[in-house]
């Protein structure tokens, strides 16, 4: 019934002897003890990381929007690209935890709370780019619906404030998800600590018991969480991409663009996911839940998402020749050899080329390649969003209102911040709360049975 | 739920199909406060208590209601506010309703999901300040537990069948 459970390929699987119920316990509550060194070695690289971010910010509230580089007609440019990468890194998160949950991928249980946090902080982060880009960052809630004396309405006809309700949504969504899928699992750390770490998760369970009344309604609101999550999910990234498609600049004005971001965005999720799952594994020894099996079916999700997105690059060339429209052709043609040609061809190497590597299986267990695929993965990704927005600005109709930019330092030093935004949040996660489920991990090993031999759940 | 006599019994097991062995023999007999407690969710404990008439879990109808109010709310809102402000821009009707479908959609998610935290909450009795005093740590680890609420006089029966079933350890 799960994806891919019929076709496993040889190799070790996640229970040769196998962890038992109390191991679970033990090794999840493990990862949460005193933090060594090296955690807080990268915890202060990431921290004054973050404090360059926000110093440029403060830069450009204080001397204004003009520190940002982007000016006609490129007045969307890495701030937004920041946006739509960010949102698209979510996305993975969401599939794991409500599109494989609901076709029961049982391999999915021991990634999908990394996955789940790291949704959380994505949509954290890429929620702060349009304040940011709006120079005005104290003018938000302009955006929200609210009755002014007025009677000024926002207009619901504008995608940009599609935008604020599926972001907003989506984030809700997200973090309810994630602490829905917590509770539980606090509660057993509440039942595996002592002390004053025992009195906070006494708190933040809630009083969980594990009763069947608890777990009957529980386990009826989690499936519905996921089907609500998963529509959810499609539609987030569909409407970050209408905020493009809607116009009819050349290069943005096509149908194609819902699929075609969706698809990069699980894609550059799963990346992320990677990324953070592998080290991760490493220094909290968690080698006997995130096996070789949770490895090959992630490689093996960034090969099916990479070639559906080499299909939509095709695509993309095939409708601007065929539209026989020459603006359309134009903007098309400049991304191959004009001056943002070099990222281009990066661009397609990183994310139609080197994902196609793990159509080996030793490719896809290897963990140094897993991790470079994986890393340049993200490049291309950001790319991607990059190569759309602002070469498609830069050569819209008229040639006298073409435009080059580049990231002015401003800009890209929020970007670095950014990311020290998200590492740092993800840093903190890590060591306060479980970040493998204890309860779903259980549900996928033998379950003890007096009768003497092992049942599977 | 706490009946006239608050008197009750615990039996911790070890293992599965133990703890649900217990817990059919005592529905069988006809106790009716069984509580189970479980490390994670077994559909076979459900089966158990369920098979002798425990409603299905209704939290679904708050999520449809919640849904249904989303979408209500979306198309409300955005009709609304359009016609308060008759403005037509670029020749597209006041009401257009392909681009409010977006924003009824989110809503419809994000009211039917915060509906279904509401039900998690208010049905399984959450956050609940004082559980069961008889409840054990453990039972978040790998052991189960088979909570009976039941007379005085019935408590020497409960315990028996605990015991019978199975239980390593009975306490009052």
């Amino acid at each position: 019934m799960s994806l891919g459970e019929e076709h496993l390929p040889p190799g070790p699987r996640p229970s040769a002897p196998g962890p038992t119920f109390a191991d679970v316990n033990r090794d999840v509550i493990r990862t949460l003890g005193t933090a060594g060194n090296l955690y807080f070695a990268w915890m202060s690289v990431v921290a004054l990381l973050l404090a360059l971010g926000i110093l440029a910010w403060t830069e450009q509230i204080y001397y204004g929007i003009g520190m940002g580089g982007h000016r006609a007609p490129q007045q969307w440019a890495t701030y937004i690209v920041n946006f739509v990468f960010w949102i698209g890194i979510g996305h993975a998160g969401t599939l794991i935890s409500a599109i494989l949950y609901l076709f029961r991928a049982k391999w999915r249980t021991s990634i999908y709370r990394g996955a789940e946090a790291m949704t959380v902080f994505a949509v954290l982060t890429a929620g702060l780019f349009p304040v940011i880009h709006i120079g005005r960052m104290w003018l938000p809630y302009w955006l929200i619906p609210y009755p002014s004396e007025r009677f000024l309405w926002p207009a619901f006809r504008s995608p940009l404030l599609w935008d604020v309700f599926a972001i907003s949504t989506y984030l809700t969504i997200s973090v309810v998800f994630f602490i829905v899928g917590l509770i539980p699992d606090i509660a057993a750390v509440r039942d595996g600590t002592t002390g004053w770490r025992r009195r906070v998760y006494a708190v933040l369970a809630v009083g969980w018991q594990g009763t069947d009344r608890q777990w009957r309604h529980y386990r009826r609101a989690y499936g519905l969480f996921a089907a609500l999550a998963t529509p959810l999910v499609l539609s987030v990234h569909s409407v970050v991409s209408w905020d493009f498609a809607m116009a009819l600049l050349p290069g943005w004005h096509s149908t194609l663009f819902a699929p075609f971001f969706v698809d990069g965005a699980i894609f550059s999720g799963f990346a992320m996911v990677l990324v953070l799952l592998l080290p991760m594994r490493y220094y909290f020894n968690l080698y006997p839940y995130i096996t070789e099996r949770q490895l090959d079916m992630m490689a093996r999700l960034i090969l099916t998402t990479s070639l559906v997105l080499t299909y939509f690059y095709t695509c993309e060339g095939f409708v601007s020749w065929y539209s026989g429209e020459p603006a359309e052709r134009a903007s098309y043609l400049f991304k191959w050899v004009g001056v943002y040609a070099p990222w281009w061809w990066l661009q397609i190497f990183c994310n139609s080329v080197v994902p196609l590597v793990f159509f080996w299986r030793r490719a896809r267990i290897h963990v140094p390649t897993l991790y470079v695929v994986s890393l340049l993965v993200l490049v291309g990704m950001w790319l991607e969003r990059f190569n759309i927005i602002v070469p498609g600005l830069g050569h819209g109709f008229y040639p006298w209102a073409f435009g080059v930019y580049l990231p002015s330092v401003t800009e890209v030093a929020i970007l670095v911040g950014s990311f020290a935004w998200f590492f740092i949040l993800f840093l903190a996660f890590i060591r306060v709360l479980p970040s493998v489920s204890i309860v779903e991990v259980k549900e996928t090993i033998p379950h003890p049975v007096r009768a003497g031999h092992a049942q599977h759940g | 739920m706490a009946e006239a006599a608050p008197t009750g019994v615990l039996g911790v097991f070890a293992h599965v199909d133990t703890t649900i062995q217990a817990i059919r023999e005592l529905r069988a007999r006809g106790f009716k406060g069984v509580t189970a407690y479980t490390p994670l969710p077994l559909p076979e404990v459900e089966e158990a208590l369920t098979g002798h008439g425990l409603p299905k879990s209704p939290v679904r109808l708050f999520t449809l209601v919640g849904a249904l109010t989303g979408t209500a709310s979306g198309f409300a809102l955005t009709i609304w506010s359009s016609l308060k402000w008759n403005l037509v821009v670029g020749g597209k009707p006041v009401v257009s309703i392909p681009p409010f479908v977006v924003i009824a959609f989110e809503l419809t998610i994000l009211l039917g999901g915060l509906c279904t935290l509401l039900a998690l909450f208010v049905l399984g009795r959450l956050p609940r300040l004082h559980g069961s005093p008889r409840y054990d740590p453990r039972f978040t680890a790998d052991r189960f537990g088979v909570e009976v609420f039941c007379p005085p006089d019935q408590l020497r029966t409960a315990e028996e069948i605990l015991r019978r079933a199975g239980a390593e350890e009975v306490r009052a």
